[in-house]
């Protein structure tokens, strides 16, 4: 959207509520409501994806060099991908 | 080279183009987006979505903005699978006059239990009766559980709701959860199949069986809900799991009648395994435990003779 969601006014907004950028959700960061973040410990992570292929927010991306990480702008710390992650490389920690 | 473990690694052979991109509004471990994300994922970009209302449309399209990167479209409660059948056959004039190109187009229609099985089912019914070709998708969490946890005809037995709470009359939910998918089987439509996120590689390979399905397919798909089965937010992926291995969420596929068992977890746990830990069973006593075990194993029983496993 071209500007914050909180400065539309009603009649600027489109007719029949039609939508028409896709994907806009992500205007808004979730990351707000995470009381703790999951830290990859890379000597331990065999690349498998597992924590990507789980995350329901889709905030898990692929580095460069092969190695996840959370996107904290979307981690809402469910914990999903450190119970998931089977070689253990995954610990929540505050913050 | 013939790469040892290629299991392990397969997590890299799903599609990496998101569908259902980051922030929506899904509670924390939400199993449910987690469903739909996975399926989108195997449907690909000619897809349009028709939704009922339900956790998933709530999340995903607080106005005005969306979740989705592919068309859709909200209307009523009641009236998703309806929807579906006006777009696939909107999309066939369109096409036989000229005005869309002629492609292959998945036409999803995606409901919650209470939206399938409670609210929706007539308008199910009948396109499944008009043998539309379109995906129905269930994600069901069980109860509704975007309104607070109210009962719907999916809830378990025995399963605390805010509608069906336990106490010195009352034991939970009374009565037996809907068979959704005999009753679809029951359409002679040309696929049907149980899923859940849990299994992601069985999700996907079911979502892209029924793309292929010539006709009407429906995919039941369990979802863990941390909020409403109150467990830990972690545990999601876990309790799926233990549901299939207890036996309470076989899963299993019918295509043209035929049945067929996707995965045989024999021996099964006992459903204490599933039932520890959720704050909606934790009021069970001992005798009615027995009752949905027995239950349990007679159904397993039952969907073992249809596949013809011994």
């Amino acid at each position: 959207m071209a500007k914050p969601m909180e400065q539309y006014k009603w009649h600027e907004l489109n007719a029949g509520c039609v939508i028409d950028e896709p994907g806009s959700a992500s205007e808004y960061k979730t990351g707000s409501w995470r009381v703790q973040k999951p830290v990859w410990d890379d000597s331990k992570c065999i690349k498998c994806g597992v924590c990507w292929m789980f995350c329901p927010d889709a905030a898990i991306y692929q580095k460069k060099d092969g190695y996840f990480e959370a996107n904290l702008d979307y981690c809402k710390g469910c914990g999903i991908c450190a119970r998931e992650c089977w070689p253990c490389a995954i610990t929540m920690v505050e913050g | 080279m013939i790469m040892p473990n290629i299991e392990l690694y397969a997590a890299n052979v799903i599609p990496k183009e998101e569908y259902a991109v980051s922030g929506h509004r899904a509670c924390q471990g939400c199993a449910e987006i987690l469903a739909v994300r996975l399926a989108l994922k195997a449907l690909g970009r000619d897809t349009i979505l028709t939704m009922a209302t339900g956790c998933m449309e709530i999340v995903s399209t607080p106005f005005p903005t969306t979740d989705w990167k592919l068309p859709w479209i909200h209307v009523a409660f009641e009236n998703a699978a309806a929807v579906a059948s006006g777009v696939d056959i909107g999309l066939k004039i369109l096409m036989k006059k000229g005005k869309v190109k002629k492609s292959d187009i998945n036409i999803v229609a995606i409901g919650g239990d209470g939206g399938t099985s409670d609210i929706g089912l007539q308008s199910l019914s009948g396109a499944f009766e008009r043998y539309h070709k379109f995906i129905y998708i269930c994600v069901d969490n069980e109860a509704y559980m975007n309104t607070g946890v109210q009962r719907s005809s999916s809830t378990p037995f025995g399963a605390m709701t805010t509608t069906s709470p336990p106490g010195k009359l009352s034991m939970g939910q009374p009565t037996w959860k809907k068979n959704m998918v005999k009753i679809a089987v029951a359409h002679n439509i040309p696929y049907v199949a149980t899923a859940c996120p849990s299994y992601p590689f069985d999700l996907i390979e079911k979502v892209k069986k029924a793309k292929m399905a010539d006709g009407p397919a429906y995919l039941h798909i369990l979802s863990v809900c941390p909020t409403g089965w109150r467990t830990a937010s972690d545990l999601s992926i876990r309790y799926g799991r233990l549901a299939v291995e207890s036996g309470v969420f076989p899963l299993y596929e019918v295509e043209n009648g035929t049945y067929r068992l996707s995965l045989n977890p024999e021996p099964l746990r006992p459903v204490t395994d599933y039932f520890k830990g959720q704050g909606r069973f934790r009021h069970l006593t001992d005798e009615y435990i027995d009752k949905i075990q027995k239950r349990t194993i007679k159904e397993w029983e039952d969907l073992k003779t249809l596949c013809g496993v011994k």
